[in-house]
């Protein structure tokens, strides 16, 4: 019933000496068919947990990139209960760990002890409401926790020592580092502030450590690679998906691509 | 007795909080301290008070509105005119105090939403006043609408950013400013112009334009030695509103009455009116009353007056909903414009029309309300609006002459 997909994920990780690599897509962009099919795609260039967005119409912690990709989703008619649908859909086929990635209205309005308990029975295996502050967190944990999922939080280079062992404390299965304060978006050079902050956090918790906000590049992986447990990619995602769909072409085969490409950016062994 | 402060993490009964980005959470923290630590600081509230009087005009007038209220024969009418501060509304009281907690946190970079553009002309005035670079986010739509607005803020040396996501309105504005911010937050302070957001905001804000109410307070006790029976202000965000309401708040025969935008009428879309059409939901960082879909997301608005035109009530109004100590009703267009149009052939004053909202809502109310006083909050003045009452109000432009 309760399989734990994420902390056997990084468990994997860590008896392999791998470092873990997240990839984010907005379910739905561009069109809830899709998904399923993205997110395999997604898997075979190499991506080993899946962020699984529900589009929100007020996404204020998200850049352009992400942003239109809600757009897209929200006009092609994605809704919570779609996406769990796609969530099983993709349960159908694989064991990827999914995180279920969202704002936090949608998620009220469905209902928090609904949505964890239809979140569960479609194969979700955690949620980070990237709108939910700690402080008012104690509902949704409750409710997700109660039905067995595990609830991520971020941390930020703004976040201050009281709020990092908070943020330790509200988390199950990993932490979220975010590696630079500002919106999700590529970045042409990764911030300097991420060091101290996995540091800081790595002093307050055993649990796993994944970086991300603004990396695009193989470099920028493999740098992130060389701090943290696993390493998150979103815009990038969502830029291949919009580019194929200007382009008319493939959004799989160039999804499948841009994993490949930054994967090759991973240390093959780790320590 | 009923007072309403917030618990320490802003919540009025459920409503409140703070639900952003943890990128946020220490931002918000230290405007928080901040706050609390000017709140009490006498140098600051002494400066806060030169400012507001001889900066921003205040006192405002109460005045009682002879000829309207005769016209209707029942209610003795007051307006409290913020409509006569600098820059024609009351946005200026809000900006003034938090332009100097600003330079109080070092801050030398202002960031504000618009609608209406009365908050942005108010902020750009502040940040020349102390010398601060100032950024505007401003719907595209508002733009169109509110042009001579854009302009003013234009001349005073703010940058007005046009937001052209969304609804293209306050709503996608606010977004818009909050990246900006999480973005920006150690050279920046965002200056919100309602009590609305995460807290500290609808705390601080209201706190910043109780004086309006305090006033009106004094002001009605030296004029009919005696409290009004209902006071009337609109409701966008909810800042003029609760600023007259707070301080009537224990004085339970006192009504308070918040006028939202009825738009075009209920259907979903057509109207701002948070109460009658919306449910609690989460949206800019606190929890309130929201125009939402069964889906949880976010309605687009309208309302012919861009400051009401938002799908989220300031919390503090949310709970004085459900305590019934606060009534809020909505007035369509077309009755706002009557409004204004009764007030500028009566007394001679042209609101702005959102307080036009407020108008009318008291003129419904005044004829069947016969030695009663009412105050409205008049919270802003109409040129601004002028082309949106010659588009509307076309019978008027054409010359009566003309055969
Ligand atoms: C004159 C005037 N009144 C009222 C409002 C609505 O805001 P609030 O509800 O915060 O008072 C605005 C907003 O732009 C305004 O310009």
């Amino acid at each position: 019933m309760n399989p734990k997909r994420i902390a056997s994920y990084f468990d994997r990780l860590q008896r392999e000496g791998r470092t873990g690599f997240i990839g984010y897509i907005t379910a739905g962009d561009p069109s809830p068919d899709l998904t399923p099919s993205l997110v395999a795609a997604m898997v075979r260039g190499g991506v080993d947990l899946i962020e699984l967005g529900v589009p929100f119409s007020d996404p204020i912690a998200d850049g352009p990139v992400i942003q239109r990709g809600a757009a897209r989703a929200l006009s092609a008619g994605t809704t919570v209960a779609k996406v769990l649908g796609i969530a099983a859909k993709i349960r159908e086929q694989s064991e990827v760990p999914l995180l279920l990635f969202t704002y936090l209205n949608p998620v009220l309005r469905y209902g928090l002890d609904a949505l964890a308990r239809d979140a569960a029975a479609h194969g979700i295996d955690g949620g980070l409401l990237t709108d939910v502050s700690v402080e008012e967190a104690g509902p949704y944990t409750a409710a997700m926790h109660n039905h067995g999922l595990d609830t991520v939080f971020l941390a930020a280079p703004t976040s201050t020592p009281r709020r990092l062992s908070l943020t330790a404390q509200y988390s199950s299965g990993f932490i979220y580092l975010v590696s630079r304060a500002g919106v999700t978006g590529e970045r042409r050079t990764l911030s300097s502030n991420v060091e101290p902050l996995v540091h800081a956090m790595r002093e307050r918790t055993s649990l796993p450590l994944a970086v991300g906000f603004g990396i695009s590049t193989p470099d920028q992986v493999r740098e992130t690679a060389s701090l943290a447990d696993a390493v998150v990619v979103g815009s990038a995602f969502e830029r291949a998906i919009e580019d194929s769909l200007t382009a008319g072409a493939d959004p799989a085969a160039a999804l499948e691509a841009r994993a490949r490409a930054l994967a090759a950016g991973l240390p093959s062994k780790k320590r | 007795m009923l007072t309403s402060q917030p618990d320490s993490l802003g919540h009025f009964g459920p409503y409140g909080g703070r639900f952003v980005p943890e990128v946020l959470m220490a931002p918000l923290e230290e405007i928080e301290q901040a706050y609390n630590e000017a709140r009490t600081d006498p140098a600051f509230q002494s400066e806060l008070h030169s400012l507001l009087a001889d900066y921003a005009g205040r006192p405002t007038p109460l005045y009682h509105a002879r000829r309207l209220s005769e016209s209707l024969g029942g209610a003795r009418i007051y307006l409290k005119r913020e409509d006569l501060l600098h820059t024609g509304a009351h946005k200026i009281n809000n900006c003034l105090g938090q332009a100097l907690l600003a330079r109080r946190m070092g801050k030398r970079r202002i960031i504000a939403e618009t609608g209406a553009g009365q908050h942005g002309v108010a902020t750009a005035t502040v940040c020349a006043l102390f010398g601060f670079d100032c950024v505007v986010y401003m719907g595209e739509e508002d733009m169109r609408r509110q042009r001579l607005n854009v302009f003013r803020m234009r001349l005073l040396g703010a940058k007005v950013v046009a937001v052209s996501t969304g609804s293209r309105t306050l709503k996608d504005a606010i977004s818009e400013a909050m990246r900006d911010w999480v973005t920006n937050i150690s050279t920046t302070h965002y200056l919100l112009g309602s009590a609305l957001g995460a807290h500290p905001y609808p705390l601080m804000v209201r706190d910043f334009h109780r004086v309006i109410g305090e006033e009106a307070r004094r002001q009605i006790l030296e004029k009919e030695d005696r409290l009004p029976g209902s006071i009337f202000a609109c409701v966008g965000g909810g800042s003029n509103a609760i600023g007259i309401f707070h301080p009537f708040i224990a004085d339970e025969q006192v009504q308070l009455i918040g006028v939202e935008a009825g738009g075009r009428g209920p259907a979903e879309g057509e109207h701002a009116a948070r109460f009658s059409g919306g449910s609690p939901g989460v949206l800019h960082g606190a929890y309130s009353y929201l125009l939402q879909n069964s889906d949880g997301q976010v309605l687009l608005t309208h309302s012919v007056s861009a400051g009401l035109d938002y799908a989220l009530v300031g919390p503090e109004h949310a709970w004085l909903n459900d305590q019934h100590r606060a009534e809020y009703v909505p007035i369509g267009d077309d009755e706002a414009l009557q409004a204004a149009l009764t007030l500028a052939r009566t007394e001679g004053i042209i609101p702005a029309l959102e307080s036009a909202h407020a108008v009318a809502e008291a003129l419904r109310r005044a004829p069947s309300a016969k030695d009663q006083i009412f105050v409205v909050n008049l919270s802003g003045r109409g040129d601004k609006d002028t082309d949106i009452y010659r588009e509307r109000l076309p019978e008027i432009d054409e010359p009566e002459t003309h055969r």
